[in-house]
């Protein structure tokens, strides 16, 4: 395990922070305690395969520590109400946050990364991470087909999402409600994931600790960056959506994989065979893209029956790819989530991406 | 038809007029009354009937002595109702559009797919997701697939039209060609569509109540209103249908008349129901069979009885989606579906030994 692997680890050891924060005797001895035990990682699982590790990049230095956000005296207690303006502009005011039910799976990372999973009563499906705690928290359905009835059952005192929530009516029904709904915009680029950091706090009445958390992260995705640009010959990199052998897709311009792939030092190999947002996989889109590298979600590697399953797809198996099984599977919250790890999962694909380039020159 | 039959057609007409004719549409209108309490008090939040009664005696100034939550209330007043309401109006819409169309077609198999508003109101909606538009806010996609729905069913009835007769088997046949064509270019557009518009799609083939809002019964009611109390006029002339289309015509039936108001309210009330609620299959074919099942063919009675049924039916089948998996849902035209599939088997394999087929 890499010291920077093992950092996925943090919202166990965020939690213990929070119970320090809210006055509980734990030292700092404690803390690294919490840090140190081997408790179950439910981050990305590891790349599924075996990209050699001898030439790597000298190993990134720790990532700061989305949850580690020290507390700073007088900062303690939430601060409400908390007015925030949400993504059409709109002004909601918070009177409590006792109740929190989260639309999003990034939205709930973010709040359980702020410190603050304890006021959560609501999940959605795609909320992943921290695992421990988003799997034993009710859920509400999935992101974009919410119930506005199963989400007021939970009676929230604040209901947060970010824009992919719907569909639009269910929204329409949690404010005719009267509940607070407090919804983010979420641009396909890398600010996402400071401005929804930043929007979760201020509505969570913790500006200050988002701010820091923003901050945090903003560093991690640049630091992230300067790794990447040391990559001199990016990789062909093909991007594949895959839900069993019937929904197969290859992402091109204009997606959120685009920009990390891009940003991470790579080429978007379905970018550079034309293709813009999603288009459907055919052989000839794979031969014409000709990756040096397949990039999968864990979960649809898995639907397609793992590795080999992916190269019985046509094509995969003649590229450069193919020939020398080289497939990388991270999770899509993770890859994606454009949330408080975004600059962790940056980082670990350039480390890829270099290794992948190293082995090419 | 011989002579034969329409003897026997008025024998069973007289056969079942006892007590099951005089009882059905009170016990329809208990059924119906008792399925949207039910409807609108079970559920994430239980809103008990006495709560209920409370909370619309506080609507007109009566305070009661009922404990009531203000969650109750508030869940009852934005979601349950319109919920109930919408599925009411929606499930009464596709069983008398079915029933309406099962006449005029004189089969049973007829459902409001049938004359295109479905496949059409589909490609109106999938055309709207995948390719972007929100120039109407909320009310974009109903817009669409209405309007679609509509245009397609115009069109099936304009061609099958000619010197100004419409040839019943020839509107079936267009029906299915132009059914197809809407599903081809329904699958272009699935085919274009990303990962996120994929899944709103396959949400909303599947059909649901949801998105029930005030905003949106407003606008289906008078549609549904016009086309439930409008269907039941043709009754007597469906009966009559039922002896064959010149035998109709001989007995002073406007038959063309006939055709193009079944095919106009049918695509009113289908076009209306499934913009706002996706396509719901089978309560449009099963209900129907029911209501004749107990009460025989007379469409006099028919309509009126599809209408309280496949309300009650709907209402129901919603309860059944949205609490089998609380807090989430399941879409409601799989109950439907998971519901008619197997009645419909029954209903066949009893037809056969019946009438002694195959």
């Amino acid at each position: 395990m890499t010291p920077w692997r093992r950092n996925r680890r943090l919202p166990a050891a965020g939690r213990w922070l929070r119970r320090m924060f809210l006055g509980c005797s734990l030292t700092c001895a404690a803390l690294l305690t919490a840090c140190g035990t081997p408790s179950s990682s439910g981050g990305a699982p590891p790349a599924a395969t075996s990209v050699p590790a001898s030439s790597s990049l000298p190993a990134p230095a720790p990532a700061s520590l989305p949850s580690l956000i020290e507390s700073v005296p007088g900062e303690a207690e939430p601060q409400l109400p908390a007015n925030v303006v949400d993504y059409q502009g709109e002004q909601v005011t918070i009177a409590s946050i006792e109740r929190i039910v989260s639309l999003n799976g990034d939205i709930t990372e973010i709040i359980f990364a702020l410190g603050m999973g304890d006021y959560v009563v609501g999940v959605d499906s795609s909320a992943t991470y921290p695992p421990e705690r988003t799997k034993t928290l009710p859920n509400i359905g999935y992101q974009r087909r919410l119930s506005a009835e199963g989400i007021l059952a939970l009676n929230p005192t604040l209901v947060i999402g970010d824009e992919t929530a719907g569909p639009p009516e269910a929204l329409a029904q949690i404010r005719a409600a009267g509940v607070p709904l407090a919804i983010t915009a979420d641009p396909p680029t890398l600010d996402a994931p400071a401005l929804k950091i930043r929007f979760v706090a201020q509505a969570l009445g913790i500006p200050q600790r988002g701010e820091r958390l923003a901050v945090q992260v903003e560093a991690e995705i640049a630091r992230a960056r300067d790794l990447a640009n040391r990559i001199t010959n990016p990789p062909h990199v093909l991007f594949l959506y895959l839900r069993g052998t019937d929904v197969q897709q290859v992402a091109g311009l204009r997606t959120p994989i685009d920009v990390m792939i891009t940003a991470a030092g790579g080429l978007n190999a379905g970018a550079e065979a034309g293709i813009v947002d999603f288009k459907p996989l055919s052989p000839e889109v794979v031969i014409a893209a000709q990756p040096d590298v397949i990039l999968v979600l864990t979960k649809g590697l898995e639907s397609v029956g793992g590795v080999d399953g992916l190269l019985t797809i046509p094509g995969l198996a003649d590229t450069p790819a193919g020939k020398q099984r080289r497939i990388i599977a991270h999770d899509d919250l993770y890859l994606l989530g454009m949330g408080p790890r975004t600059g962790q999962a940056l980082a670990e694909l350039a480390q890829e991406f270099y290794e992948i380039a190293a082995q090419e020159k | 038809m011989s002579a034969a039959s329409t003897i026997q057609t008025s024998a069973t007409l007289q056969h079942r007029s006892g007590w099951r004719r005089i009882g059905l549409l009170p016990a329809l209108i208990l059924l119906l009354l008792a399925s949207m309490t039910l409807g609108a008090s079970i559920g994430a939040v239980a809103v008990p009937p006495e709560a209920i009664g409370a909370i619309l005696l506080k609507k007109i100034g009566i305070l009661i002595d009922v404990p009531v939550s203000t969650q109750q209330e508030a869940i009852f007043w934005t979601i349950r109702l319109p919920r109930v309401l919408l599925g009411m109006l929606v499930g009464a819409a596709l069983a008398v559009s079915g029933a309406l169309l099962q006449g005029v077609f004189r089969n049973p198999l007829a459902d409001p797919g049938l004359i295109g508003v479905s496949s059409g109101a589909a490609l109106g909606a999938v055309a709207v997701i995948v390719l972007g538009i929100s120039s109407f806010g909320l009310m974009t996609l109903p817009l669409a697939a209405f309007l679609a729905g509509a245009a397609t069913t115009f069109l099936v009835y304009r061609l099958a039209q000619r010197h100004g007769r419409t040839d019943v088997a020839t509107l079936l046949l267009v029906g299915l060609a132009l059914n197809a064509l809407a599903g081809a270019t329904t699958g272009l557009l699935t085919y274009l569509a990303d990962d996120a518009q994929l899944r709103s799609i396959v949400f909303w083939t599947m059909g649901g109540l949801g998105g029930a809002l005030w905003e949106t019964l407003l606008i289906a009611a008078p549609w549904i209103g016009l086309a439930l109390l409008v269907a039941p006029r043709l009754g007597q002339a469906l009966n009559l249908f039922a002896l064959g289309e010149s035998e109709a015509r001989h007995l002073g039936i406007d038959v063309e008349r006939v055709k193009r108001a079944v095919v106009l309210l049918a695509a009113l009330a289908t076009g209306t129901a499934v913009a706002l609620a996706g396509p719901i299959g089978f309560i449009g074919l099963i209900v129907p069979h029911i209501v004749r099942m107990i009460a025989g063919p007379d469409h006099r009675l028919l309509l009126p009885a599809c209408a309280l049924g496949g309300a009650s039916l709907l209402v129901l089948a919603d309860l059944l989606a949205r609490t089998m998996a609380a807090p989430a849902e399941i879409p409601v035209g799989l109950i439907t579906a998971f519901a008619g599939g197997p009645f419909f088997l029954a209903l066949i394999l009893r037809a056969r030994r019946q009438y002694g087929w195959g």
